[in-house]
């Protein structure tokens, strides 16, 4: 007669493959996950907290730190619902040249998952072919805000500055040259036999359960639902673009991958649109009380003296009343929830982090998978705890 | 947002008593309903066959003690099948023991993202299956999000020896 009992063990906080400080309670029955508790907190600053105390250009650095992978992201949707609070139109070039890098952002993010994710499972040669195309986007970045993660790049109004010279020749020439590396990683992974052993028909949510869960981006598109925020509510002229939001439909870690891999060619087709249609004209919104004025009018008109110290020194002060934006970042919809009271600083600052809402759905996908499923389901989700615990 | 407002009139129509106000800033609905009516509301909305908001997008709280003492729960709306969103809202009136039934039931989702409101304001939601602490650890004290909650505001000292007890019970 056999005597059976539940083993309980403890994955992280610090564990290589849970991406960040997560911890897993993981209740095993022999090698098959019974139950799965995720705790979380372990990277909470209280950023919403400090907002509140920040005036809304203070605000932007600390968004920088939320997906610390695809920070343009973060910067755009914050900055987006300050100006729809604000009312203030956006120039052609600025709203293109955020496309740009969101895009490029996008494609990063993604390579950083497709690294860590194929690593996780096994695949090591994959990572260091991706991270040598993240270091050229970063590169960029680099050029162009003088950053390389942390850009802050995103201003209310328009941009911190125009693009450098030699900016659109760097990304077309990335852009020419990455379809190359994609069918590189392509036939390193996709049709891997054991890369497809370990993926198909693991971690599996249905459309109906990925919808009640919560689920978005590229996770819920693997599970059949045909849901974009850069198709359905189009911001920054992403409707004058011709792409495709790839939807797969067995919602496993494999159709995950698929819609990733599809999701960086199509990034890569709308880069290279906005780079050969990018507008010329100026950056920045024609708004003296949102955008700083340029630093030549500081120095040498008395009126751009004052708006200079008016900004710096009062703030912005939208009118009272409360909005809620969502983009589409590289993990799923990112909202921000803002709420004004009429002063500098905003009275709410609430951020709906898409890994957040995301992560929620872990246990019901590994739940009475095997314990070396694990890795292979968090990598396929996609997590930043940076994000998570805000 | 034409078809918002119809629903809106829907609403009126079918919980006349419980819809409070209405208001549009910058093309966005919101719609206050009263707090013991909230979940009503909301399975109606996501199972009517006009509205469909099959998607909670977010779910938060909102402290506006020091403005007219009470707190707001807020919910994000979002149908994909007809591409829609719409803002409730419910008011708190009780500022010593804040209460609000749970979305649990309509939207799985709401469980965390009501486990982050407890931890945040101390709002209690009648009926969750797990209302413990989820960002800041066990045993912490005060809710952080609350406007009376200082920025730098420092924990009690002896809070490290009760999570190394903590931890050497669990252990």
């Amino acid at each position: 007669m056999s005597n059976t009992e539940l083993m309980t063990i403890n994955m992280g906080p610090s564990h290589p493959s849970t991406h960040g400080v997560l911890r897993l309670l993981l209740e095993l029955d022999g090698e098959t996950i019974v139950k799965c508790t995720p705790d979380i907190g372990y990277l909470h600053r209280g950023v919403e907290k400090l907002c509140e105390y920040k005036t809304y250009h203070q605000c932007i650095p600390l968004t920088d730190r939320l997906d610390y992978l695809a920070p343009m992201s973060n910067n755009l949707g914050y900055v987006l619902a300050v100006e729809k609070l604000l009312d203030v139109e956006v120039t052609p070039r600025a709203e293109y040249l955020r496309v740009i890098l969101t895009e490029l952002t996008r494609i990063s993010s993604h390579l950083l998952w497709l690294a860590t994710h194929a690593l996780d499972i096994g695949a090591m040669t994959v990572y260091f072919y991706a991270f040598r195309e993240r270091e050229t986007i970063y590169d960029i970045f680099e050029m162009v805000s003088g950053q390389r993660m942390n850009i802050s790049y995103v201003r209310i109004g328009g941009l911190a500055n125009d693009v450098p010279g030699g900016f659109v020749e760097r990304v077309r020439d990335f852009v020419e040259k990455f379809p190359k590396f994609m069918d590189d990683y392509d036939g390193l992974l996709t049709k891997n036999k054991i890369f497809m052993n370990r993926t198909i028909g693991v971690g599996v949510i249905k459309k109906e359960e990925a919808i009640a869960i919560g689920l978005s981006g590229p996770s819920i598109r693997a599970s059949g639902v045909t849901w974009d925020v850069r198709k359905n509510e189009p911001y920054s002229s992403y409707d004058e673009f011709d792409f495709i939001a790839p939807v797969f439909n067995n919602g496993d870690v494999y159709d995950r991958y698929l819609v990733r891999m599809e999701e960086m060619r199509q990034s890569n087709e709308i880069i290279r649109q906005a780079i050969d249609r990018l507008p010329g004209g100026s950056v920045n919104a024609d708004s003296k009380e949102v955008v700083l004025p340029p630093k030549e009018e500081v120095y040498n008109t008395m009126e751009g003296l004052i708006y200079h110290f008016k900004i710096l020194t009062e703030g912005i002060k939208p009118p009272e009343g409360e909005v809620y934006f969502v983009i589409e970042a590289p993990k799923g919809e990112l909202g921000y929830y803002l709420v004004s009271d009429g002063t500098d600083k905003p009275y709410r600052f609430r951020i709906r982090p898409p890994s957040f809402v995301n992560m929620e759905a872990f246990s019901d996908m590994v739940e009475g998978q095997l314990i070396a499923d694990v890795v292979a389901v968090i990598g396929s989700l996609d997590i930043v705890l940076g994000e998570i615990d805000r | 947002m034409s078809e918002n407002i119809l629903i809106v009139d829907k609403l009126k129509e079918k919980f006349s008593d419980s819809i409070e106000s209405t208001k549009v800033f910058r093309g966005e609905i919101t719609v206050v309903v009263k707090k013991e009516s909230i979940v009503d509301v909301c399975s109606f909305l996501r199972d009517n066959k006009s509205s469909k908001f099959n998607y909670l997008s977010d779910l938060c709280g909102v402290d506006k003690l020091a403005i007219n003492g009470t707190f707001e729960v807020v919910y994000h709306l979002y149908s994909i099948t007809f591409n829609n969103r719409l803002r409730l809202k419910s008011v708190i009136a009780d500022s010593e023991n804040p209460s609000i039934d749970t979305m649990c039931p309509v939207w799985p989702t709401a469980n965390w993202h009501e486990r982050e409101v407890y931890d945040m304001f101390g709002i209690v939601f009648d009926g969750h299956p797990n209302l413990k602490r989820i960002l800041t650890p066990e045993g912490f004290v005060g809710y952080p999000l609350r406007k009376d909650y200082p920025i730098n505001g420092r924990q009690p000292e002896n809070l490290k020896e009760i999570y190394r007890k903590d931890y050497d019970r669990n252990v």
